[in-house]
């Protein structure tokens, strides 16, 4: 038989021929301490290989030890650790608590809880819910959700916008949201406790309704309440810092801090310059926008010996200043100065924009129902609880059955039972009593017991027919707003090489009529629209075409003559071609193949 | 289907054809159809005739309709619908057959070798429920080895030599002729072998283990009988009796009497393209498209298929959509330029000196003209001697 080869850190280094005798020797003595505790190792019977990791990186996490079907940790250890004679880290030195990684998870049995315990298994969970990370920690009741959505809402959880440092005041990070008035959440997990999400929270705790309204909210759109958001709900920051310093050249030139003058290369509007002060620097708490000179810089120019007409070296300085960006907007927040590693002029400016939720803005919830704003309804129209509550939100019913995010509906009644009683809920997943205690909760303040209650139209003031679910669910704001993606260009820059428009929002550019759009203009035999969106309005270009040889003519604009660079003064005729085409022709003459236009009256 | 009188449809042929009326013949036939049921007048016969006339010019497909780009699309949107993993096993349990995006490209393709060849035997009238009939048939046409009638096998390697014993039952239950069988087998292992009744005995030529092994191997897969390039068989009752093979030789099938030479398919292309001919290679292309697309749940009209099948099998032979087929035969350079291995054609339009007359549509796309389709596919033409008339 073969021997079990062995790796460390995917490196192999030996061989063993009891594998799994080794792999449980092994692992006695990580729990005795006599190999570091770190230290994770696997035996994959289907391959006959040991696996052996201790580099960092690696996720691991807690589990209690069980040694014939009895967990290893006792009362007695619970009642030391209450006391405060016994830490954390003495549970692993005592060998009751391991930390086990993805590899060797494999090879063990995990018990969920006690009363599932047996002989076989070789571990217990601590509880449940810590084989859940960071993000989908954050999920209450994410048991009772199905998983895209778990997987969904942790992706969503990193995108929301909330506290995210203390010292942001401080910082110059080039792009920064920052959510007003975060909320604790309402409904919380044990895991939000263990990771403090509590001190850095990233959403707001929202009134509900689960109805549809005019039909402004289909399809994953939500309604707002107006009042709500002019309270503050959702309102954020957008910070974006600018930089600039002070380069030096080789040959002693450097850049300079100023308003430019008049005569520099590239001189901008005086407008533009208008919110500097003397040192060339904006002046904080000035409202700029899209163009606005933040940083006033010049630099040398970039040859040296650059003659004009009269034969003298000018020395004629670039603009090189620092301009807000396109399509962006705020007030400047900080300015600070300071220098960089060589000792130059270094300057940062932080410019800050609100943001109060608008048309598209995402929201989502923590059980990935995301949407975004269809309808920002003035709190008179929207629809009332007997008891007066206008909710801040109103999310279509059809959100929900399809995608069985059954987390959402409890969260719901569990944040209004919260609500109601005064103290938070804790929804940790696979913690079955919760749904009865908080239904119980509910009937104690006079309520429905599944949260339904009566609403009443804000425009007429009669009861709405059907029963409204309400509730309150924690909800985020995510990070993908309106103003930063509406985008619309009729003219605009063109690139130098192919003379068609520039692509991408930041450079102003068109938008793309792509190979498949162009497709079905020709299958609706459309040929005219076709022209106008591929030529007209994209690189049109009048060539004058020698109808000697075919090859593009040149007009000379000093002595206003068309000529041939090979026939020279023969006709010529102006042809409307795509500047691209011209392009493909100079690039074939540039690769020796000599393309020539025949050229006939139109048909 | 009721059998209609000849004299109506010839009837009513005549009407049409006097109204001017192009119809193919399944129109004629349902017009009569209704004729007779409805027991309609000569006045009414008329009349139906003429509107059916307006409706069929209606629906019509107009000049200048963009009938390739819409083929394309038609095909090519449920397609990115098609799951690339499919290696199913579709009606014959025990086949292989490949489907889905796969098939479909490899029909398009125009491959000469498809990956899992097959094909569905059927039987005429009055064998089709004979299944001692098509049992037998099933056995010479499915491959046999040696190994499929052995009854006991073993290598002695003391006395260097291969023992076989052949089993009387299986060569029975196969159908198989016993004498053929050791006339082959006689044949295959001319100077090797001795038989003994029912024993055959193989030496090697050379007394090496190494030999000896691979003597073994070769009595064991012998092939004793089958049709070539046939492998496995699959007998199967339907509605009647139908036999599924791995592999497929359609020319040697349909020369078995019995064998339904109507029914019977293979879903090679280019062998019902060898073996009767390209109408009936173009039929085969739009019958596996359509049921390749047809079994992943999508529905495609059958004129978009027929359009592709028409191009592939318009020059007489089976040619294959892309650089290698219709796509690489355009007339314009900068059509096949614009389309793959721009380089290439390039060059060769170079060295060639060839002219592009500019008439397709990608051409006038690139030099940013409207296209000779749809609205750019009409022009104004003026009588130059209306002058003299004045």
């Amino acid at each position: 038989m073969n021997k079990a080869k062995i790796y460390i850190n995917g490196e192999l280094i030996g061989t063993c021929d009891d594998p799994i005798d080794f792999v449980g020797e092994m692992r006695e003595k990580r729990r005795s301490g006599e190999v570091s505790d770190e230290m994770n190792i696997t035996y994959y019977e289907e391959t006959d290989e040991v696996y052996i990791f201790n580099d960092p990186g690696r996720a691991r996490r807690p589990l209690i030890i069980v040694k014939e079907g009895v967990p290893l940790l006792e009362e007695k250890h619970m009642d030391e650790l209450e006391k405060g004679e016994i830490r954390w880290d003495d549970f692993i030195k005592l060998g009751i608590v391991e930390y086990l990684d993805a590899e060797e998870e494999e090879n063990s049995y995990i018990a969920m809880g006690l009363n599932s315990l047996n002989e076989d298994h070789t571990h217990l969970e601590i509880d449940p819910s810590t084989m859940l990370g960071i993000c989908a920690g954050i999920i209450p009741f994410s048991d009772h959700n199905s998983s895209p959505r778990n997987t969904m809402e942790a992706g969503m959880t990193k995108q929301a916008l909330g506290l995210y440092v203390s010292n942001y005041a401080l910082r110059t990070d080039t792009r920064a949201h920052l959510l007003h008035h975060p909320q604790t959440p309402l409904v919380k997990t044990r895991i939000i406790d263990a990771t403090n999400y509590d001190k850095r929270p990233s959403g707001q705790n929202f009134v509900v309704a689960v109805m549809s309204f005019e039909g402004y909210n289909m399809e994953d759109s939500l309604i707002l309440n107006k009042s709500s958001l002019e309270r503050g709900m959702s309102r954020s920051s957008f910070f974006r810092s600018y930089e600039a310093s002070e380069r030096r050249y080789p040959g002693g030139q450097e850049d300079k801090f100023e308003i430019p003058e008049k005569g520099v290369r590239g001189y901008r509007s005086e407008e533009a310059y208008r919110h500097l002060d003397e040192d060339g620097i904006v002046n904080p708490e000035s409202y700029v926008e899209s163009g606005d000179v933040l940083i006033g810089k010049t630099s040398p120019p970039r040859f040296l010996e650059e003659i004009d007409e009269f034969g003298t070296v000018a020395e004629r300085r670039r603009e090189t200043s620092v301009t807000v960006r396109h399509g962006e907007k705020g007030v400047v927040d900080a300015v600070l100065l300071t220098e960089t590693v060589e000792g130059s002029k270094l300057a940062k400016i932080r410019v800050r924009d609100t943001r109060q939720p608008e048309f598209g803005d995402k929201f989502a919830s923590r059980h990935g129902q995301k949407g975004v704003v269809g309808l920002i309804l003035s709190q008179e129209d929207v629809p009332f609880t007997e008891d007066g509550v206008v909710p801040d939100l109103i999310v279509n019913p059809h959100a929900i059955p399809s995608r069985m995010s059954v987390g959402q509906v409890i969260e719901m009644v569990a944040g209004k039972a919260g609500c109601m009683e005064g103290h938070r809920i804790d929804g940790t997943p696979f913690n079955d009593d919760m749904e009865q205690i908080t239904k119980d909760a509910l009937t104690a303040n006079g309520f429905e017991s599944a949260g339904c209650e009566s609403l009443y139209s804000g425009t007429t003031g009669e009861r709405i027919e059907a029963e409204i679910f309400v509730g309150v669910a924690y909800y985020q704001k995510l990070h993908h707003m309106t103003t930063d993606k509406v985008y619309a260009r009729s003219r605009g820059p063109v690139q130098v090489l192919t003379r068609q428009p520039t692509e991408g929002r930041a450079r102003e550019g068109g938008l793309r009529f792509g190979e498949m759009e162009r497709d079905c203009l020709i299958a609706h035999g459309a040929a005219l629209a076709l022209k106008e969106r591929l030529l007209d309005e994209s690189d049109k270009y009048e060539a004058i075409i020698c109808g000697d040889c075919g090859m593009i003519s040149v007009y000379d604009k000093i002595r206003d003559k068309k000529y041939c660079p090979i026939c020279g003064d023969v006709d010529s005729y102006p042809v409307e071609i795509s500047y691209a085409f011209k392009l493909l022709l100079d690039e074939l003459k540039s690769l020796c193949i000599f393309p020539k236009l025949v050229l006939e009256d139109k048909a | 289907m009721e059998i209609i009188d000849k004299k109506i449809i010839e009837k009513v042929e005549k009407i049409a054809k006097k109204k001017k009326a192009e119809f193919p013949e399944s129109y004629i036939y349902d017009i009569s159809e209704a004729y007779v049921r409805r027991e309609l007048t000569e006045k009414e016969l008329e009349t139906l005739i003429i509107r059916v006339r307006k409706a069929y010019e209606r629906a019509r497909v107009e000049a200048g309709e963009a009938v390739g780009t819409v083929a394309a699309q038609s095909v090519g949107e449920p397609g990115t619908q098609m799951t690339m993993r499919t290696f199913h096993y579709a009606g014959v349990a025990e086949l292989n057959v490949t489907l889905g995006l796969p098939r479909l490209i490899e029909i398009v393709d125009a491959r000469k070798k498809i990956s899992t060849p097959t094909m569905a035997i059927y039987f005429e009238d009055d064998k089709k429920e004979d299944e001692e009939f098509v049992k037998r048939l099933a056995n010479r046409i499915g491959k046999s080895t040696m190994n499929d009638i052995l009854k006991d096998f073993y290598i002695n390697y003391a006395e260097m030599k291969v023992d076989g014993i052949i089993d009387e039952e299986k060569i029975e239950d196969k159908r198989l002729d016993k004498d053929e069988i050791l006339a082959n087998v006689e044949k295959a292992f001319k100077k090797v072998i001795t038989i003994n009744d029912n024993k055959l005995t193989f030496e090697p030529a050379k007394p090496s283990i190494r030999e000896l092994r691979l003597l073994a191997d070769k009595v064991r897969y012998l092939q004793i009988s089958g049709v070539k390039n046939i492998g496995k068989v699959i007998i199967r009752k339907e509605d009647e009796w139908i036999i599924h093979t791995e592999g497929s030789n359609l020319g040697d099938i349909l020369e078995i009497d019995g064998v339904d030479k109507v029914r019977t398919t293979t879903n090679d292309i280019h062998e019902i393209e060898t073996v009767l001919g390209i109408e009936a290679a173009r039929n085969s292309i739009i019958n596996e498209a359509l049921r390749t697309l047809e079994e992943q749940g999508l529905s495609v009209d059958v004129r978009h298929i027929m359009l592709v099948a028409d191009m592939m099998a318009a020059e007489g032979s089976v040619r294959s959509i892309g650089r290698h087929g219709i796509s690489g035969e355009k007339s314009s350079v900068l059509a096949r330029a614009a389309f793959e291995e721009t380089g290439k054609h390039l060059l060769r339009a170079s060295i060639r000196g060839e002219v592009d007359k500019l008439t397709g549509i990608i051409e006038n796309i690139i030099i940013g003209q409207p296209i000779p389709l749809g609205t750019g596919s009409v022009g104004v033409a003026m009588k130059s001697n209306k002058n003299k008339s004045k």
